[in-house]
């Protein structure tokens, strides 16, 4: 399998043509993060994601006893259905769950930073941020 | 002004008394809760003291303690308040979908009834800080049950047939249920949750016979709303006109918080009743400048009218999320030396409160936790805290981070009510040993959503590694008399018996008993998962048991305890919580202790 999964990935890029030739590496980050320190935007995204999303989900997106690990989800995730689901809302409740995410696509301090809260979730998905209040670029 | 418009109510409610045929239930209640082989409502008595006559299991026998039948609720969430138990059967409810289950003692537990709401997925989400409930109530031979989505429901005691329900609130706004209900006189009372979602919190009285409304008395907003009179005081003086809208600007106070999720007591002599109001909303104090009456505010009314005679608010303009929800305990005790008619409240924001409760007069007010740094001292004059700038969100503007404020927003103690043992005179506090960093931004309001506002880190108070302790109390003095410190904060109920034994449950799981004088451990079990209930004693054929559900959750289950999901991050602050993922998984579970025959 360790070997077969590089070559699944260059498969896979054939496949798909050369729209994206730089697939993996070379794509634009959402967030920018320098010496442990974070840009404007994945701090706001810290603290939009602090303000509705970590009743539920635990502090840092690391999850909570009540909703799923979103550093996890985030690994897995493409942008277009986190904006689906955070606009939408999802609803899984059967006798062993009852995982009720809300539509947040008429909350303004949602739908206005989902890049950021993106931007934050990613940094965390990707290792580069650990837990905690980021420090800002130019902070003390 | 203010008498006139009070005064609707004053003719109403004698009237609706009337209709619903005085105050039998009152005095059944009042009878059954004298029996200590009973325990009849969720503080075992109306003035909240959690304390038990029974002294069969005493403290040179609490050694041979052990469990002697368990029962699974088979909900998975947060399980806070306890069981309760009329005669023969016990009654045990469950967080969402709040399940109720009456359990035969004659037949170890058989279930004689279970009762399953039908409610809206929908207003899970709309909970701040998991889906909990603290209980249900009795009242003539019937089982009231307050539901998340705010239902209240009357079933019979006997069969569990539905009686009668009511709607309370609107979760689509963010008002939930999570409170127990409180059965005083002829009427059912019930409050509100949603101080994290911009609720306008009211504490409302529904007549016990067939769920009418009988009145509606609001956290905030105008005199005829919030039932005050020209009578109203607070510390002596009366409070006047407009009292709660002159401390908002503009409309706020609309979507204020004040939220009334905690417990209730009530003195039959004084015909009072006591309880206390939450944060106002949001967390960012820049947002909403002034006092932000009557949040953060102990209310005693009258149970007839709802109409209050005197309040006194704790923490003007809150700037930490210190709720004053906490449990109001009425006992009459000795403060400084003079017997006193006592109301003693353990608040979020680390003062131990003595009041006397007749007047609303302002006895005491010490730190019952050394780490409380916020405020330097009440003042005993005014009643308002001397707050320390550095320590106060939002002081020095919003987008500000504050450090090393203590308490954390969860409070020294949160609602995990305390106990009183007439025989030693000392209160038995469940307290939390957590500091915070705390940052105010601006927010927007949307119905139903969070209106939040600040970002929180909260760890153990520098240079400890516990995270609570259990104490016992002086609050005729201010002082603490012992202090047991716990790992994790004591997030149960605790009770205190005649047999000289106090036990509370910790998140770890474990049942433990403690020498009432000393606090010495005298016994513990771990329990399948982390307690946060409350635990309660009753008689059987003669034989004294004790009981408490486990079944870690709340605010110990989501604000803190997410690293029961995950243990790879590092952060010393959530770390230390962390660590409780390697002691308790969920599961709703009773156990019911006693001695070996």
């Amino acid at each position: 399998m360790r070997v077969l999964a590089p070559l699944f990935g260059t498969l896979a890029a054939l496949i798909l043509g050369t729209a994206h030739p730089l697939a993996a590496d070379g794509e634009q980050k959402p967030y920018t993060v320098e010496n442990g320190k974070v840009d404007k935007a994945t701090f706001n995204g810290w603290r939009r994601y602090t303000e509705s999303c970590l009743r539920c989900h635990g502090p840092d997106g690391a999850g909570s006893s009540y909703g799923p690990d979103l550093v996890d989800s985030a690994k897995r995730m493409s942008k277009d259905e986190f904006e689906d689901i955070v606009i939408n809302g999802r609803t899984n409740v059967t006798t062993a769950s009852e995982n009720v995410m809300p539509p947040f696509g008429t909350v303004e301090d949602v739908v206005s930073y989902l890049d950021d809260i993106w931007a934050y979730l990613k940094a965390r998905a990707d290792g580069v941020l650990g837990r905690g209040r980021p420090t800002r670029i130019g902070e003390q | 002004m203010i008498a006139v418009k009070a005064h609707r109510f004053w003719v109403a409610a004698p009237a609706l008394a009337l209709l619903a045929g005085g105050a039998s239930a009152n005095d059944e209640l009042i009878k059954l809760s004298k029996d200590p082989n009973q325990w009849v409502m969720p503080a075992g008595d109306y003035a909240n003291t959690r304390y038990s006559e029974l002294n069969k299991v005493n403290k040179d026998n609490a050694k041979n303690l052990r469990p002697l039948w368990t029962f699974s609720t088979g909900v998975l969430r947060g399980h806070e308040g306890g069981p309760l138990v009329i005669g023969d059967i016990m009654y045990i409810h469950t967080p969402f979908p709040n399940n109720v289950f009456a359990l035969d003692l004659n037949h170890n537990g058989q279930i004689l009834w279970k009762y399953e709401p039908k409610q809206d997925p929908t207003v899970i989400p709309v909970m701040c800080c998991d889906t909990v409930n603290r209980g249900v109530a009795y009242g003539d031979g019937k089982i009231f049950l307050y539901q998340a989505d705010t239902t209240l429901v009357a079933l019979d005691a006997k069969t569990g047939k539905e009686l009668w329900s009511v709607k309370n609130g609107d979760p689509k706004k963010g008002e939930t249920g999570t409170s127990a209900p409180h059965v005083i006189k002829d009427k059912v009372i019930v409050g509100i949750s949603g101080g994290e979602f911009g609720v306008q919190a009211h504490v409302t009285a529904y007549n016990m016979k067939d769920g009418s409304k009988a009145w509606r008395a609001y956290s905030e907003g105008p005199d005829d709303q919030i039932l005050f009179d020209a009578n109203t005081t607070e510390l002596g003086k009366p409070v006047g006109k407009d009292s709660s809208l002159k401390t908002w600007q503009g409309d706020q106070w609309k979507i204020g918080g004040g939220g009334t999720w905690g417990w209730i007591s009530y003195d039959p002599q004084l015909n009072l009743i006591y309880y206390g109001s939450g944060n106002p909303s949001t967390w960012n104090p820049v947002q909403r400048p002034g006092d932000n009456k009557w949040s953060m505010t102990i209310f005693a009314r009258n149970p007839d009218t709802g109409v209050a005679k005197w309040v006194y608010q704790m923490t003007p303009h809150d700037q930490w999320d210190y709720d004053g929800v906490n449990e109001m305990i009425l006992a009459d005790i000795n403060v400084k030396g003079q017997p006193t008619k006592a109301l003693v409240h353990f608040d979020r924001n680390g003062f131990g409160y003595t009041l006397n409760r007749e007047t609303g007069a302002l006895l005491v007010a010490e730190k019952y936790d050394p780490k409380v740094n916020w405020a330097t001292h009440v003042d005993m004059r005014t009643g308002r805290p001397e707050v320390v700038a550095q320590y106060a969100p939002g002081s020095k503007g919003e987008d500000v981070n504050y450090k090393n404020v203590c308490p954390a927003a969860l409070g020294s103690k949160d609602q995990q009510p305390a106990a009183f043992s007439p025989k030693t005179g000392l209160f038995y506090v469940p307290t939390n040993h957590v500091c915070m960093d705390y940052e105010p931004f601006k927010v927007s309001y949307t119905a139903g959503q969070p209106y939040v506002g600040a970002t929180l880190s909260m760890y153990p108070p520098r240079g400890d590694n516990n995270l609570g302790n259990f104490i016992a109390w002086n609050a005729g003095t201010g002082k603490i008399v012992w202090s047991d410190p716990e790992p994790f904060s004591v997030w149960s109920g605790a009770l205190a018996t005649a047999g000289d034994v106090v036990f509370y449950g910790t998140l770890e799981g474990y049942l433990k008993a403690v020498d009432m004088q000393t606090g010495k451990e005298l016994y513990k079990f771990k329990t399948p998962s982390g307690i946060i209930g409350n635990v309660n004693t009753f008689t059987h054929n003669g034989k004294q048991y004790i009981a408490v559900l486990s079944g870690v959750g709340g605010w110990a289950g989501i604000g803190m305890a997410a690293g029961l999901t995950k243990d790879t991050d590092g952060l010393g602050a959530v770390g230390a919580y962390k660590a409780l993922a390697n002691y308790t998984q969920l599961g709703g579970v009773l156990t019911v202790f006693g001695l070996p025959e």
